[in-house]
């Protein structure tokens, strides 16, 4: 299990890396292990304002459907829109595959560091 | 009393005493004594299969079957090729529960994508599902797959049939979304006044091509306006007609839906028929319901499986936007086989032959004193009339074995198909024309 | 084999209509079709030989065992098909003048009077034309009962126990309803503790199947539609599962307001690879009025789910069946359903292991998470080994509830030495499991297609056939 130190991690499995005023959002290593083979990811649009802990759009492998919760208050500036023809890379490359990039970033929901996350993989 | 239990008692018994237990009641021990009827049923003694076929054939002998059906609104007495009634029948295909297991289920999936293939070919879209229930539920299934957060109000044109616009609105009403009908203006969907009604929270506007009145909609205009605005453009269209009119891709629309009865399904007194549902590719992910997909088995070899499961509600559960399973693949099969007997010729020809048969009716009946057109414009294989005594006339060919047109607000609804021949819309015709001369 | 489409040929056709006997007309260029589109060009010989093939790969009632559980695959008689085609009932315009229908309208009203004494309710609609559509249809009476009260503001919530089909928390949401999940206990059955716990002057309703989805009958069903009833919401009774008690025990008795039950199951008409079905939905008399109806038929501003009548022909097969059992046959239908679900296990319990080890109704649930933990062999790859042997696999993963399920429903048109062969099947793959694994992760190996690749098919759809 990949768990980079740099991120911070919320408990629904995203990863956020700050940058300034940015936060950049993906799913983490457990996540996309757990989906199995992503098949396509239903995208917010630019400009969207996202509140901490509610959904800002989902995933879909074969056999299951994830929604993925945000883990910041914020607008929407970049949306990776190279994951709705090439889904694959959230399995290859979790933490390369990022998915949105807020700003303007207001609150946040609980983030853990790596360790913290590593146990809390562990339990679940 | 029939029954299909194959077991002979004695083995019933061998069963019950495998499993431990000394009567079939032992099996109920579950269940609350009190609940359990006493008396049986109150049902008639079962019948051997001749009773039933008597009692059954009774029923439909109580019918009237009219030779003549000059009477359409939504149900369409077309020719049924022979091979197309009789093919369906085919024990395998009847028996079959939904293809789940894609290994021993190739040949429903096959037949199903050779379906959507066809369905897509008639709209011009590029996705199709496995069919819905019927064109009323495709239209409302469109409403839903349109609407998001921003956008969740349905336009629907008043020109529409009166049984979609009721199912529209009653699944609309579910899930507590609006739903406003365009008002028609001279059996037309009133363009001025839908550009008015197409506010920034409106998410679809849906029209019938042709209309509930038999009228071409201006659908390429319709759809500008409806774009304009930023919703999505749905047109519910005839597939006989589609052998020969514009495609609802070329008119712009996002999504194509319809009744597909006249493919090939009887009329069966409403059911079963089957919607289809044709979308944009950008759409492909909002079709619900089941769609079959190809691809590779661990062999290599070409295989067809249900393809795009995770939108289904078996999986999303409450965040399903539809809760369909079941569809119309038995319909479906059926209308595929009518488009591949029939092919782009037979379906244009068949098309071409209810259009011609209609105008001619419609001008012999307009030769008639009393007798004219409620609207003016191109038609298809329907038109109202306007006459007097409209009653008795209906009643004067009921009795000599022809349903006329429909009664509506309007008028009279007439309805003429390739299956009519010019010498029974004569006979028809010189009815009318007796009633109306007394 | 090839797609009717790779078979097509340019100039060979069937020959169907007639010439056209009167003036043709043509549309204008501004309406009419630019170009053809690309359908098939065949003679019927070849369109024959195309839909016998595509025939020999499927598995319906009639090729061999059907166990799928949920699903009531039992025999469809020939003469429910015989009489559906009737052309006193296959020609008849669902907008006839009365008189001209007294036929249909007997069959509908035969067919209403039986269904709702089967079902213990007062009055029934046959607009749905599935079961998931007759949940919709069932589910908006309740709204409608509620917003007759002055009460649809108030009541916002439909509970559904999380055992329950996920069709029901789809319809509940269809409804506009917020969706209450409440845990089963282990028996799958309702926790009445827990159902308290959720039940409030927000209650709209509850919706339940009994006997539940892993084959139990409820027996606290009387006290949970009664603790529903005092919390002011209505109980919906999913009759997926009805092919277990019809004659023994009626839903509208357990204390049920509104049913649904699926004509394609209980009452042995076909599904056709997926449909048609029919939904037939029955209610207590105060949901009476509510009943959905056609705008054009009947002129009402009401419910409405679909065109016209319904699934009227299905109606007739159903009919049919009914007729033919009548009031002895049906509870010996059901009797026999169980007897066969309860003999399965029965004869299976050893090897695989039941998911709980007592009496069931008319379908059980394997628990394989132990097989799976000891061989590494999971439900999916027995299911997909049965295949090899002519048997159509049992529903897998369902219910949720169960880790590693597969549930059967042997019907009771099994005779018993299908239900011995079919359970020496289960035994030798019990075996083999142990013995080689591989092999059973890698089946099927003599079916119709390997396991399909599923990934591509979802992540790279292709949902229509195109010209090379």
């Amino acid at each position: 299990m990949n768990i980079p130190k740099e991120l911070k991690y919320s408990n629904d499995h995203e990863w956020v890396k700050f940058e300034g005023d940015t936060a950049i959002i993906g799913i983490s290593d457990f996540a996309q292990d757990s989906l199995g083979d992503i098949v396509f990811i239903n995208l917010p649009a630019e400009g969207d304002q996202v509140t901490a802990g509610e959904v800002f759009g989902d995933i879909e492998s074969v056999k299951t459907v994830s929604d993925m919760s945000s883990p910041v208050s914020g607008t929407i500036t970049a949306v990776n829109e190279e994951l709705t023809d090439a889904p694959e890379k959230l399995n290859a490359d979790p933490y390369g595959a990022w998915i949105i990039k807020v700003e303007n970033v207001t609150e946040q929901s609980d983030l853990m560091d790596a360790d913290a996350y590593e146990a809390f993989c562990k339990e679940a | 009393m029939g029954s299909y239990v194959p077991s002979a008692p004695g083995e019933r018994k061998q069963m019950l005493d495998a499993i431990g237990l000394k009567s079939f009641r032992d099996l109920y021990k579950d269940v609350p004594k009190e609940m359990i009827l006493k008396d049986g049923l109150n049902l008639p003694d079962g019948m051997s299969e001749v009773e039933a076929r008597r009692a059954m054939t009774g029923m439909a002998d109580q019918n009237t079957v009219f030779s003549t059906i000059l009477r359409g609104a939504g149900a369409y007495d077309h020719v049924i090729p022979s091979i197309v009634s009789y093919s369906p029948a085919k024990e395998e295909f009847l028996t079959a529960y939904t293809p789940y297991q894609a290994e021993m289920s190739q040949g429903i999936l096959q037949s199903i994508f050779e379906f959507q293939t066809e369905m897509c070919e008639l709209t011009g879209m590029d996705v199709s599902n496995a069919s819905v229930y019927d064109g009323a539920t495709a239209a409302a299934e469109s409403a839903a797959m349109c609407r998001d957060r921003k956008r969740t109000v349905t336009l629907i044109s008043g020109c529409a049939h009166p049984d979609v616009i009721q199912t529209v609105r009653t699944y609309c009403y579910g899930t507590g979304h609006e739903l406003r009908v365009v008002p028609c203006k001279d059996g037309r969907t009133d363009l001025a006044a839908l550009k008015e009604m197409l506010t920034e929270d409106v998410a679809s506007f849906y029209v019938q091509q042709p209309n509930f009145f038999g009228l071409f909609e201006d659908a390429e205009a319709l759809g500008e306006a409806v774009h304009a605005a930023g919703a999505l453009y749905v047109m519910g269209c005839n597939p006989i007609a589609l052998g020969i009119m514009k495609t609802p891709r070329d008119c712009g629309a996002d999504i194509a839906v319809g009744e597909a009865q006249p493919l090939g399904p009887p009329l069966g007194y409403g059911g079963p028929y089957l919607g289809y549902m044709t979308a944009t590719a950008k759409l492909m992910r909002k079709l619900p319901g089941r769609i079959v997909g190809q691809t590779v088995d661990a062999k290599g070899d070409r295989a067809f499986v249900l393809a795009l499961q995770a939108r289904e509600q078996h999986i999303r559960r409450e965040k399903a936007s539809s809760n369909i399973c079941s569809n119309e693949a038995l319909c479906a099969f059926t209308a595929g086989l009518y488009l591949a007997v029939m092919g782009a010729k037979g379906l244009a020809e068949a098309a071409t032959q209810s259009m011609s048969k209609a105008h001619y009716l419609a001008e012999e009946l307009c030769k008639i004193p009393g007798v004219s057109m409620r609207f003016e414009g191109e038609f298809f294989h329907e038109f109202v009339t306007v006459m007097p005594r409209a009653d008795e006339v209906l009643a004067a060919l009921e009795a000599n074995g022809i349903l006329g047109g429909l009664p509506i607000e309007e008028g009279v609804l007439w309805c003429a198909t390739e299956k009519v021949s010019k010498a029974q819309l004569d006979k028809a015709v010189s009815l009318v024309k007796e009633v109306l001369a007394k | 084999m090839k797609l009717i489409f790779e078979r097509s040929v340019p100039g060979r056709k069937c020959d169907i209509l007639p010439a056209c006997d009167v003036k043709t007309v043509s549309l204008p260029a501004g309406l009419a079709r630019r170009e053809a589109p690309t359908l098939p060009e065949m003679a019927e010989v070849d369109i024959s030989r195309h839909y016998t093939e595509l025939c020999k790969n499927v598995h319906g009632v009639n090729s061999g065992f059907y166990p799928l559980g949920s699903c009531t695959m039992k025999y469809n008689p020939r003469i429910d098909e015989e009489m559906a085609s009737l052309p006193g009932f296959t020609g008849i315009h669902p907008l006839s003048p009365a008189d001209s229908v007294r036929g249909c309208r007997a069959v509908l009203d035969t067919a209403q009077k039986y269904l709702c004494e089967i079902f213990g309710m007062a009055d029934c609609t046959f607009q749905p034309a599935a079961g998931a559509h007759g949940e919709f249809t069932g589910v908006l009476l309740i709204k409608k009962y509620h917003e007759s009260r002055g009460e649809a503001q108030k009541r916002t919530k439909i509970i559904v126990p999380d055992s329950a089909h996920g069709t029901n928390p789809a319809t509940a949401s269809m409804c506009g309803y917020t969706v209450v999940n409440v845990a089963s206990a282990p028996d799958g059955c309702v926790d009445l503790e827990a159902l308290k716990a959720v039940l409030g002057e927000d209650t709209a309703g509850l919706m339940l199947t009994n006997p539940n989805t892993v084959g139990i009958f409820d027996e606290n069903i009387l006290e949970i539609t009664r603790l529903v009833h005092e919390a002011g919401g209505l109980c919906y009774y999913d009759g997926a599962n009805l092919n277990a008690v019809m004659g023994i025990v009626r839903p509208g008795d357990m204390g049920f307001d509104c049913i649904h039950s699926n004509l394609h199951k209980t009452f042995a008409t076909p599904h056709g690879g997926g449909g048609p079905g029919a939904g037939v939905v029955g209610c207590k008399d105060f949901l009476a009025p509510f009943l959905p109806k056609s705008a054009l038929m009947d002129g009402k501003d009401a419910l409405q789910v679909r065109s016209f009548a319904g699934t009227f022909l299905v109606v007739v097969k159903a009919l049919t069946y009914i007729l033919t059992l009548g009031k002895e046959g049906i509870p010996e239908a059901a009797e026999n359903a169980v007897l066969n679900a309860n003999y399965l296990m029965q004869k299976i319990k050893g090897t695989f292991k039941p998911a709980f080890d007592r009496i069931c109704m008319h379908e059980f649930v394997l628990d394989l998470s132990d097989f799976k933990k000891e061989t590494g062999v999971s439900a999916l790859d027995v299911a997909k080994t049965l295949i090899d042997y002519g048997m159509h696999p049992p529903t897998m993963y369902f219910p949720l509830i169960v880790h590693e399920a597969l549930m059967l429903e042997p019907t009771e048109t099994e005779n018993k030495e299908n239900l011995d062969a079919a359970a020496e099947v289960f035994r030798k793959l019990y075996k083999l499991g142990f013995e080689d694994p591989e092999y059973m992760h890698a089946a099927p190996h003599h079916a119709q297609i390997a396991r399909p690749d599923e990934v591509q098919a979802s992540r790279n759809p292709v949902v229509r056939w195109a010209k090379a």
